[in-house]
């Protein structure tokens, strides 16, 4: 196991500083003057220019400036924000909580819904139900979540006035952020009202980042579960005389649930490319949101950062998916 | 007395169908890739002929008819059977034109893509050691970026705009089509027609796009399509968040931006852009879907 461990890191140390290569070039190919791309002035004095340029390094041959972009990436220094001079790490530390908490409450829903179809799916196998279910599933998976986030709106919030629009909270309720997710400080509060605005605010844009993932963990349930289902352990408990329930949800639904927890994980791109959609169109204030007013601002080391930071975390996640993997499956550690 | 009757009826059998009518046998059992392709080429033909089928130019602003609804609803009417957007534009007619806006950006993308991914894929295989690593992890690099957060990443960098947009989409589709590509051509790699192919004196170059490439397709094609879907959809996130397509340019997710501030008042300019971004992508995939079933009837569930 540990040389697993071992194997699979030391693949990724490539991958990483593939990543801050990237990050690196991205600011060096935006159009314009370096120093205004990261100081965000126009009309610089030029021994200001001299000043600045050497104060970033930029006086500096290339190799050297990546080596120093590395150790300031691996210390944690990301820069700082042009427009409100604070540093990339704190904005983002602040901002990442609420898209954790979209993104959290996002999968719950989608396994907490998709699992059940799939396996009813499964045990249904080619019957109108079995068709239907699939039929929603395949239409999930090609929605435009931007326009199913505005269509929900439109019946939801304009028609029927059930949920709001956008934000986290209403504005009559400040929560302090201790822990950032929302549900959580406001359940510790003793205010009972914000727990449940909090709440209506969530379910729309839950709904809105959950539709992809639901529609792929029904699918790979379903062909999970048909796999095990044709084993002769199945047949061998149903030969017992164990409940049909009891076939299914416990010899069958364990062992397909090897494939769906792998695909859930690997959901973590998907979730947070359409968390920037989600974001955009509830104004959520996450990451997302931050990323694409960060572009319209022209706020580059912002960019640079968060999709640095974004990057990261999808490595990371991948990295424990596939430990998980391996822990749960001895196969394939070698 | 069996066997003879066998050897009796057997001249008689109509001859062996072609692959093609196999597979188009095993494809049309499946009634949702049928319906996908159907859909497919109504959109195509919508596509190519949009003068025709539009009943208004797609830039045509009709001062008299502001914020028109559907024709269904009172106030309605025939002229403008979807309604019109904020400026008077016909909503049906720019939906005809965003079909054609969509196919083109899907068919630019997915051929892009396409031709470079399998090159870079089948220089991988066959060039293998340091060159096929050093391809590999760069695409690993590629891949670790949620895809629409590398295309916003590029076309923000770029600056917005239609091109720089399939061009962003095309390098994020780029990985999926080099790793497919490079499979299957290492699988067949070890074949003994290769093998004997190189020892009649096959070039590298006619070996790669000759005799190994026409038996990778199958897995290529099926990404292709699905690729194509995906590729729509990222292009009109892009138009969503105002990066791709700019107006008056009549792309679907660019419709879907500038509908945003009408979602209380006007919800026509709202439901047919999504809608026919929903069913061009759901026919796609459909349609692969089906398509990958038929070409690899192992895969079948």
């Amino acid at each position: 196991m540990f040389r697993f461990i071992i194997k699979r890191a030391s693949l990724i140390i490539p991958t990483f500083l593939g990543v801050t290569f990237l990050s690196f070039m991205l600011i060096r190919l935006v159009p314009g003057d370096p120093i205004e791309v990261r100081v965000g002035e126009r009309g610089i004095s030029p021994e200001r220019l001299a000043e600045l340029r050497h104060e970033y390094g930029l006086d500096q041959p290339l190799w050297k400036q990546f080596l120093d972009y590395e150790g300031d990436v691996v210390t944690g220094n990301l820069g700082v924000s042009v427009v409100t001079k604070e540093t990339v790490w704190n904005e983002f530390t602040t901002l990442f909580p609420a898209t954790l908490e979209l993104a959290l409450a996002a999968i719950v829903f989608a396994t907490a819904i998709g699992l059940p179809l799939g396996v009813i799916a499964a045990v249904r196998r080619g019957s109108p139900l079995d068709y239907g279910l699939m039929g929603v599933s395949v239409t999930g998976a090609s929605m435009p979540i931007f326009w199913w986030g505005l269509m929900l709106i439109l019946i939801f919030s304009v028609s029927l006035g059930w949920t709001p629009v956008s934000g986290r909270i209403s504005a009559q309720y400040y929560i302090e952020p201790t822990t950032g997710f929302l549900l959580i400080d406001s359940l510790m509060s003793d205010d009972e009202g914000a727990f449940w605005s909090a709440l209506r605010y969530l379910i729309l844009p839950t709904v809105v980042l959950g539709t992809i993932p639901l529609a792929v963990i029904a699918r790979m349930t379903r062909s999970a579960m048909l796999e095990v289902l044709n084993e002769d352990y199945i047949r061998t408990a149903r030969a017992k005389g164990l409940s049909v329930a009891r076939v299914v949800g416990v010899h069958a639904l364990r062992n397909a649930l090897i494939p769906v927890v792998t695909v859930i994980g690997l959901q973590v791109g998907a979730l947070l490319s359409g968390a920037i959609l989600t974001e955009r169109i509830f104004s959520w204030p996450g990451v997302g949101s931050w990323l694409l007013a960060s572009i319209e601002r022209r706020d580059y080391p912002v960019l640079q950062g968060g999709v640095l930071l974004i990057a990261s975390l999808v490595m990371l996640v991948n990295f424990s998916v596939d430990l998980t993997y391996g822990l749960l499956n001895p196969r394939i550690r070698r | 007395m069996a066997i003879t009757e066998t050897a009796a009826t057997a001249p008689r059998l109509a001859p062996a169908p072609s692959s093609a009518r196999l597979l188009w046998r095993a494809f049309a059992e499946n009634r949702g890739a049928v319906g996908g392709l159907v859909i497919m080429l109504v959109l195509i033909v919508v596509a190519v002929f949009a003068e025709l089928v539009a009943p208004h130019s797609p830039i045509e602003q009709f001062r008299e008819a502001l914020l028109r609804p559907p024709f269904w609803v009172e106030g309605g009417s025939w002229r403008f059977p979807m309604g019109t957007d904020d400026i008077g534009r016909d909503v049906l007619s720019r939906v005809i034109y965003g079909a054609r806006l969509s196919l083109i950006i899907g068919s630019s993308v997915v051929t892009l893509s396409l031709a470079l991914g399998t090159a870079l894929g089948l220089t991988a295989a066959f060039c293998g050691g340091t060159v096929d690593i050093g391809l590999m992890r760069l695409m690993d690099v590629l891949l670790v970026f949620p895809s629409l957060l590398l295309a916003i990443v590029i076309v923000a960098i770029l600056g917005p705009g239609l091109f720089n947009a399939m061009m962003a989409v095309s390098l994020v589709t780029l990985p999926h089509f080099t790793r497919l590509a490079r499979a299957a051509a290492l699988t067949e790699l070890s074949r003994d027609y290769v093998t004997a192919s190189r020892c009649a004196g096959a070039g590298v170059l006619r070996l790669m796009f000759i005799t190994v490439l026409p038996n990778c397709l199958a897995p290529l094609i099926v990404q292709g399509t699905l690729g194509f879907s995906s590729s729509i959809l990222d292009a009109a996130a892009l138009g969503f968040l105002g990066l791709g397509a700019q107006p008056p340019t009549p792309e679907w997710g660019t419709m879907l931006s500038s509908s945003m501030e009408f979602v209380t008042r006007a919800w026509w300019m709202v439901l047919f852009p999504g809608l026919a971004i929903l069913i061009t992508v759901l026919a796609f995939n459909l349609f692969g879907d089906g398509l990958r079933d038929a070409l690899d009837p192992k895969l079948k569930r």
